[in-house]
């Protein structure tokens, strides 16, 4: 076994570290407190697990595809699309045969994301459009899909039910905590049980040789791209029960490059090839915490984008090799000194 | 002897994770030389030239070029210093036009302008000398391999050269076009250029260089004069005491008429190569031989289902198969080591064991994963069996030398027990000792039962190895021999197509 000190999950794990203990003391420990209310535990700590398992959900999707050298910048759009569709159906405007019923919902909106990653996937792997071209088409024209579902309506809804996706508890702890945790499980025995893992990472890296090698490329991309619009779909549903309704203006706006960030800084290289989902994972909560700690800190709004990419900016230096290189050699001569 | 040394180098080290790449090597260059340096993969031939270059940087020794101590750091500081490199696989842009790559990073600048009618002019001008007449303004994509590489050796000639260095220049060429390398090459050292020059072809070495400088593992073996040095000793110095295992490689198999046919291609074609039939039995090694482009390649994809044919019926032990992709044909127990190492061959950030065990995992299908020790002892056993030299299965490929690279595919092959394996120049650029282990690897498993294609440009290697020829001109099968009518001037008169009256079978 490798040590711990050179796997994917080590630097990640590391700047998420270094910013919550960043956080702890510039709140003077106030970050860190969690009260329990009615069995349920507050703080901010669970407002990261909570609001980033929608991070978490998109990051794990979005590993796989980045690592077979794609890309898919629609999960934003579908996120609309799914949260637009199932807000409808629980709200009975369209088919209200169902009643409203909030499991139907789900599946359906489920199904209708895994036919968005199927049109992504066709696009890539059959047709051979560049993934972000392909993509692209998604993302401008889903917006437009979930307008037409919500009646270009913002969707508001009463259900008991669809908040719990949301705002529902088991033992103490969130409930999308455990649909995050249940996708990631997931997507771990099927990447490391099976060896789709193995042909994830030789499609990412040479994807003629895989072919030679015997692995249907196309097949798998198409899967990957399936399993990515699922989750975001998922993501959709999270969010859209966290605000009660669909917005499909603003539901998942720009969350595909918070998610392609969650991997980068997971250390997935997004020219495909290996990859970990733990340290996407990871890099989910650190865009999470970094979004947590403006709105705690209470950063004018103004600055708060540029805030965020200042953090950004610091920990993909810090987490590049050449970058570390670069300091070892502008610095590391007093060590030398210091040695001899 | 010593003062005209246009480039000394001395006690070089060079350490990589795991490998001493260079122990204590030296090389002397003259002015006016063109010397050869050889040696086998991992010999660290390359890596003297990337240290040269300031591709890599030296862990201890000194190089001095024109009696001045230097340190190269970068490629761009080693043309600055007059050393030019030009490598085995094309480095231009292919989409630039001639003009443009000779020139690129150095344009002539008029009234903050790009200065296009004198790069242009000269360009021409340039490769006029090198007896090359022809559009510098057109796209270099649309020129031969070989009218790229002139094209690079010129570049890099006119950036003030002192030292050129050929990394296997001739890989890709013909014979007239080494011929015409060859040329240029005296000429420059007539202009007083210390040519480097790096190759596999041993009677290159003969034909042009003047000395040889030999390296063995990472070692420093000696630099001789090469009129005085018989072919045989360079081979013992090269390889050591391996020498033998290339003398005592078995010749082909007798081929055996009895023999259980395992595969029939009948009219069978693909978008480039139409109406092939022939049929491959069980412990034979077929050779298809034929100038590039005649189709040896296309007939390799089109067995291993890379390219689908389109036309007429493949019988894989009787029974008609579509063979619509490379998995179906490897379930049917086809290998297929694709000509094209790096972009076909290898997946480069992987390890060793996962790039032996993909294709047996693809035959099992993703879903019954072969687990990690399982794993390990597969590539364990390939390890050791094919000589791979690595320190562990852990290694990525991409850091193996070509020769290993090479050992490392056909171990991929090997351990999906294959029916059928598809060689296509299997031992291009790669040293002697690792060529012989190859043809002694593929000879034995021959011997066992198992069917081979083997298709390479040289031509003593095909004699070799193959007990049945097929010989191919222009997409097309023209002959077909067996036993004593494989010889060299045969094949070749029936590739230049002056052979069919010859043959009577046909």
């Amino acid at each position: 076994m490798k040590k711990f000190k050179n796997r994917m999950e080590f630097r990640p794990l590391l700047s998420l570290i270094v910013i919550l203990v960043a956080c702890g003391i510039l709140s003077g420990g106030s970050f860190f407190s969690l009260q329990i209310v009615d069995g349920h535990l507050y703080g901010r700590l669970i407002d990261i697990l909570r609001n980033g398992s929608r991070y978490m959900v998109l990051a794990t999707g979005m590993t796989m595809v980045l690592a077979t050298g794609g890309t898919d910048i629609s999960v934003g759009s579908v996120m609309a699309i799914s949260g637009a569709l199932a807000c409808s159906i629980v709200d009975m405007r369209i088919l209200p045969g169902l009643g409203g019923n909030t499991l139907a919902a789900v599946v359906i909106a489920l199904a209708v994301g895994a036919l968005c990653g199927a049109w992504n996937g066709f696009l890539v792997a059959k047709l051979k459009v560049q993934p972000i071209v392909a993509t692209m088409i998604l993302m401008t024209a889903g917006r437009g899909i979930a307008q037409l579902i919500a009646d270009g309506k913002i969707v508001t809804i009463t259900s008991d039910s669809y908040y719990y996706i949301n705002g529902g508890y088991i033992l103490g702890l969130p409930f999308p905590l455990y649909i995050a945790a249940f996708m990631l499980i997931a997507a771990l025995l099927i990447t490391k049980k099976t060896a789709f893992g193995l042909a994830v990472e030789a499609i990412g890296v040479n994807s003629r040789s895989a072919r030679l090698a015997g692995i249907k490329v196309d097949r798998n991309i198409w899967l990957i791209y399936i399993f990515c619009g699922v989750c975001a779909a998922i993501a959709g549903l999270i969010e859209s029960a966290g605000i009660k309704g669909a917005d499909c203006n603003n539901c998942g706006l720009m969350i595909e490059m918070d998610g392609i960030l969650a991997v980068a800084i997971g250390g997935t290289s997004l020219s495909g090839g290996r990859f970990s989902l733990i340290a996407s994972i990871i890099g989910a909560l650190v865009v999470q915490t970094i979004t947590t700690m403006i709105l705690a800190f209470g950063v004018a709004p103004e600055v708060i984008r540029v805030f965020k990419a200042l953090i950004v900016i610091v920990i993909c230096l810090a987490q590049s090799p050449a970058f570390i290189a670069k300091m070892k050699e502008a610095f590391g001569r007093k060590k030398v000194v210091a040695q001899s | 002897m010593e003062q005209d040394s246009l480039l000394v180098m001395e006690h070089i080290h060079k350490r990589f994770p795991g490998v001493v790449a260079l122990n204590d090597v030296q090389f002397r260059l003259r002015a006016g030389e063109i010397h050869a340096l050889l040696g086998e993969n991992g010999a660290g031939k390359s890596t003297l030239i990337k240290v040269l270059t300031g591709v890599e940087h030296l862990d201890g020794g000194t190089v001095t070029m024109e009696g001045t101590p230097i340190s190269v750091k970068s490629p761009l500081e080693a043309q600055r210093q007059g050393i030019s490199t030009v490598y085995q696989e094309v480095n231009l842009c292919p989409h630039l036009s001639v003009a443009e790559n000779i020139y690129a990073g150095r344009e002539p600048i008029k009234f903050c302008k790009i200065d296009w009618r004198t790069i242009n002019q000269k360009s021409k001008e340039l490769l006029k000398q090198f007896d090359l007449d022809i559009d510098v303004t057109a796209k270099l994509d649309n020129y031969s391999v070989a009218v790229q590489q002139m094209i690079a050796i010129a570049r890099a000639v006119d950036v003030q050269a002192k030292i050129l260095i050929l990394d296997e220049p001739t890989s890709s060429l013909s014979t007239a076009e080494v011929e015409k390398l060859f040329q240029i090459m005296s000429m420059l050292k007539d202009r007083g250029l210390g040519i480097v020059f790096v190759t596999h072809f041993l009677d290159q070495v003969y034909a042009v260089t003047d000395r040889i400088t030999v390296l063995r593992n990472g070692e420093y073996v000696g630099t001789y004069n090469t009129a005085e040095l018989p072919k045989v000793e360079l081979i013992g110095k090269m390889i050591g005491k391996e020498y033998e295992a290339l003398e005592s490689t078995p010749p082909a198999a007798a081929q055996d008429s009895e023999a259980e046919e395992f595969l029939r291609l009948e009219h069978a074609g693909t978008g480039s190569i139409s109406d092939v039939s022939f049929s491959l039995k069980r412990g034979e090694v077929s050779g298809f031989s034929g100038l590039l482009g005649s189709g040896r390649s296309e007939i390799a994809r089109l067995l291993f289902g890379a390219d689908r044919h389109t036309s007429g019926k493949v019988c894989i032990e009787g029974k008609e198969c579509s063979l619509k992709d490379p998995l179906e044909a490897i379930r049917h127990g086809i290998a297929f080591c694709s000509e094209n190492r790096k972009t076909e061959g290898i997946i480069g950030d992987l390890t060793i064991r996962e790039n032996i065990i993909i294709a047996l995992q693809a035959k099992r299908g993703l879903g019954r994963v072969i687990g990690y020790s399982e794993a390990q002892q597969i590539a364990d056993r390939f390890i050791e069996e094919l000589a791979i030299k690595t320190p562990s299965a852990d290694q990525q490929i991409k850091n193996l030398s070509g020769g290993n690279q090479q050992k490392v595919l056909l171990a991929r092959w090997l351990a999906t027990d294959p029916d059928l394996l598809i060689l296509d120049e299997p031992t291009r650029g790669i040293d002697i000792g690792a060529k012989a282990e190859i043809q002694k690897v593929v000879m034995r498993l021959a011997q066992e039962g198992m069917s081979c294609v083997f298709i390479s440009s040289e031509m003593e290697e095909m004699l070799r190895c193959c007990s049945r020829m097929y010989v191919l001109r222009d997409k097309e099968i023209v002959d077909e021999l067996t036993g004593e009518a494989i010889n060299e001037h045969h094949i070749m008169q029936i590739i230049a197509g002056e052979g069919e009256t010859v043959n009577e079978e046909v």
